[in-house]
């Protein structure tokens, strides 16, 4: 046995000796970019409360995180989330959870939390299938690909995730794929600092069951077919929608600044108890 | 107003979050908790729909605060998935269920006692839940304020089962002074502890809770797990464990938990009833034997756990038992299973499902049940 350990290992719970991900899986990057974020941010695991859905996003944090972790039912970690924030207020609150769970199951939790600009940090991780159940299809898989429950090919328009969360009020939006592990984890850490709903959107790859599928291929594969296809937000906006269509538009979406809801909850309870 | 009891017995219980969705009958509790709960450091959240509600206040209670969540039975039947994660996890909360007309839409001003097995059977899976009958506004405030105590004792869900009639009934109510409301605290590891050093869960004396916060490090998980909050997903005595300590958590603690209101000493026949309609059953009693008839009753004012040693021990010193609800007979079974033939057990809904039972339509049946 080496003695060298990880320098990310002692954010760990002790008790995990393996990881529960597929070969190839993006959920790695995405655990290692949080933890990354953390520790250069200086924060220690008991700044943060962490609250995950059902799926395979969901245990990029559970059991592995060594901080206290709600791992909750489908689609609601957001709502769960909300009452511990609430009444946690000092503490930081963030959801790790997948594009199933987060915007299918969960789709009204989440726009909600973001109309409500309730401070915390929601990481979606972005494969555009259901991996755990075996590969059915999913509100972000792209239209005509071939899943387990759309052997035809699926009918449906697919969620543009990031400006939806933009709409419903969120105060940071970004997103990036596992090919831009620098971007995302700087994006998790300015997520961190942000006072308010900040949503980051990660398009990862499910070599296992997107790959196969839908003929993506690899983990390999995937990666470079992020890499060709990812354009900027900035580079995007100059682009027809025609154009558009078949990329990845990745970056900052929204940065800005509104009151958030526990401070407006503090606030109105000084008020009322005639203190304000 | 009985809602409004209720509202303030959340308050007295020392509720300090509630969050919840607006639903006839049962909206004036929320709109007396949004502007209460400020004035004493709470807050109340009307979240997006009950499924968040019943989540929000989990969340908030595993930091430690004392949550509540007022509706009707569509809210419970939303919540329900979600009250099994906090019977699973092991989280105090109270819900109040201001039952109205169903199934399904159904009339929502009108009062049934329609949800009676949900809180028992609704959410998937074995457990074991507790549940209050209050019978008058006055009882809303008690039992609201006395199932923060449970919840908190139990680190479990417990419900107040009201309906239409109990929660908009309109009755003088007294609130004590707070110094005379018992307050009771759920355990909390000591700071620093190591959590796998002890048991946080699946004690069937009610583990210590490892809130958030606190630099425990819990691991909190509704898969099956073991004491320390362990995921084990492939071993059948994992589950066996899971569920059987989780049962017995309440089970074991039945004297503690359970009441009921009983005067049938020498009685031939006995009324069994629970919330509104055992103000009528109490009161044809009452007529009754001012008739010179042999009539008792028995009220039930803890349904779950079902007070199974309460109406054996009737079964064996009364001949008939006559149980009245405002429904079509849901708790009725189980009595009749508890009294195991020692005694002829009937049924008696009212007339018109929705309506309190007919003073004198129930005087008659027990007229007729004597001769």
């Amino acid at each position: 046995m080496s003695s060298v350990q990880h320098p990310l290992r002692k954010y760990l719970r002790p008790s995990v000796e393996a990881t529960t991900f597929c070969p190839g899986c993006g959920d790695g990057t995405v655990l290692q970019c949080i933890l990354r974020a953390i520790d250069e941010l200086g924060m220690i695991m008991d700044d943060f409360v962490f609250v995950s859905g059902i799926g395979c996003a969901a245990w990029i944090i559970s059991p592995n995180f060594n901080a206290d972790v709600l791992h909750t039912t489908h689609g609601r970690p957001i709502a769960f989330a909300t009452g511990i924030k609430l009444s946690l207020p000092e503490k930081k609150v963030m959801v790790v959870s997948g594009d199933g769970d987060l915007t299918a199951i969960g789709g009204n939790h989440l726009i909600h939390a973001a109309r409500r600009n309730i401070e915390m940090v929601v990481i979606c991780a972005n494969n555009g299938i259901y991996g755990m159940t075996g590969g059915q299809v999913a509100p972000t898989t792209p239209r005509e690909a071939r899943t387990i429950t759309t052997p035809h090919g699926s009918l449906e328009n697919t969620f543009d995730i990031s400006p939806m969360v933009q709409a419903a009020g969120a105060t940071y939006v970004a997103r990036w794929t596992t090919h831009q592990p620098r971007q995302l984890t700087k994006s998790i850490k300015k997520a961190i600092q942000k006072k308010g709903f900040a949503f980051v959107e990660v398009i990862s790859q499910c070599p296992v069951q997107f790959g196969a599928k839908t003929g993506a291929g690899g983990a390999v594969e995937m990666l470079e077919m992020y890499r060709e296809r990812s354009i900027s937000v900035k580079k995007a906006g100059e682009m027809s929608p025609q154009e558009i269509e078949d990329k990845i538009v990745t970056g900052e979406f929204v940065d800005t600044v509104k009151p958030e809801l526990c401070e407006e909850v503090a606030r109105l309870k000084k008020k009322v108890r005639g203190k304000g | 107003m009985g809602n409004v009891a209720c509202a303030e017995g959340a308050i007295a219980g020392g509720c300090e979050f509630a969050a919840g969705y607006p639903i006839t009958p049962a909206s004036e509790i929320g709109h007396t908790l949004a502007k209460r709960l400020p004035e004493v450091d709470g807050y109340f959240l009307q979240t997006e729909d009950e499924i968040s509600a019943i989540c929000a206040a989990i969340g908030a209670s595993w930091t430690g605060k004392r949550v509540f969540v007022p509706t009707s039975g569509p809210g419970i039947s939303l919540m329900l998935e979600n009250i099994g994660f906090a019977v699973g996890i092991e989280t105090p909360c109270v819900l109040v269920n201001v039952q109205r007309g169903g199934p399904t839409t159904g009339a929502p001003s009108m009062g049934l006692q329609g949800d009676m097995v949900q809180p028992r059977r609704g959410s998937h899976g074995e457990y074991e839940i507790v549940a209050l009958c209050p019978s008058s506004p006055q009882e809303m405030f008690d039992h609201t304020a006395q199932a923060f105590n449970l919840a908190e004792r139990y680190r479990t869900p417990v419900f107040v089962m009201a309906d239409a009639f109990i929660g908009h009934m309109r009755e003088e109510v007294t609130i004590p002074e707070a110094d005379e409301i018992e307050i009771t605290y759920r355990k909390i590891p000591e700071e620093g502890t190591d959590l796998s050093k002890i048991k946080v869960f699946l004690d069937e004396d009610v583990a210590p809770m490892p809130i958030f916060g606190r630099g425990f490090k819990s691991h909190v998980t509704s898969s099956c797990h073991d004491e320390h909050g362990n995921r084990n997903l492939i071993d059948p005595t994992a589950l066996d464990n899971f569920i059987q300590r989780l049962r017995n958590k309440i089970l074991k603690h039945r004297d503690e938990i359970v009441q009921v209101e009983s005067d049938y000493d020498g009685c031939e026949l006995v009324l069994v009833a629970y919330g509104a309609v055992a103000r009528c059953a109490k009161e044809a009693v009452r007529v009754a034997r001012s008739k010179g008839m042999p009539v008792g009753y028995l009220r039930v004012i803890t349904a779950w756990p079902f007070p199974d040693r309460e109406v054996r021990d009737l079964s064996e010193r009364v001949k008939k038992i006559l149980v009245l609800e405002n429904n079509a007979g849901q708790y009725y079974p189980y009595v009749r299973a508890s009294a195991a033939e020692r005694a002829e057990v009937a049924f008696l809904p009212p007339e018109i499902l929705g309506q309190v039972h007919r003073l004198e339509y129930v005087v008659e049946k027990i007229e007729e049940m004597i001769q």
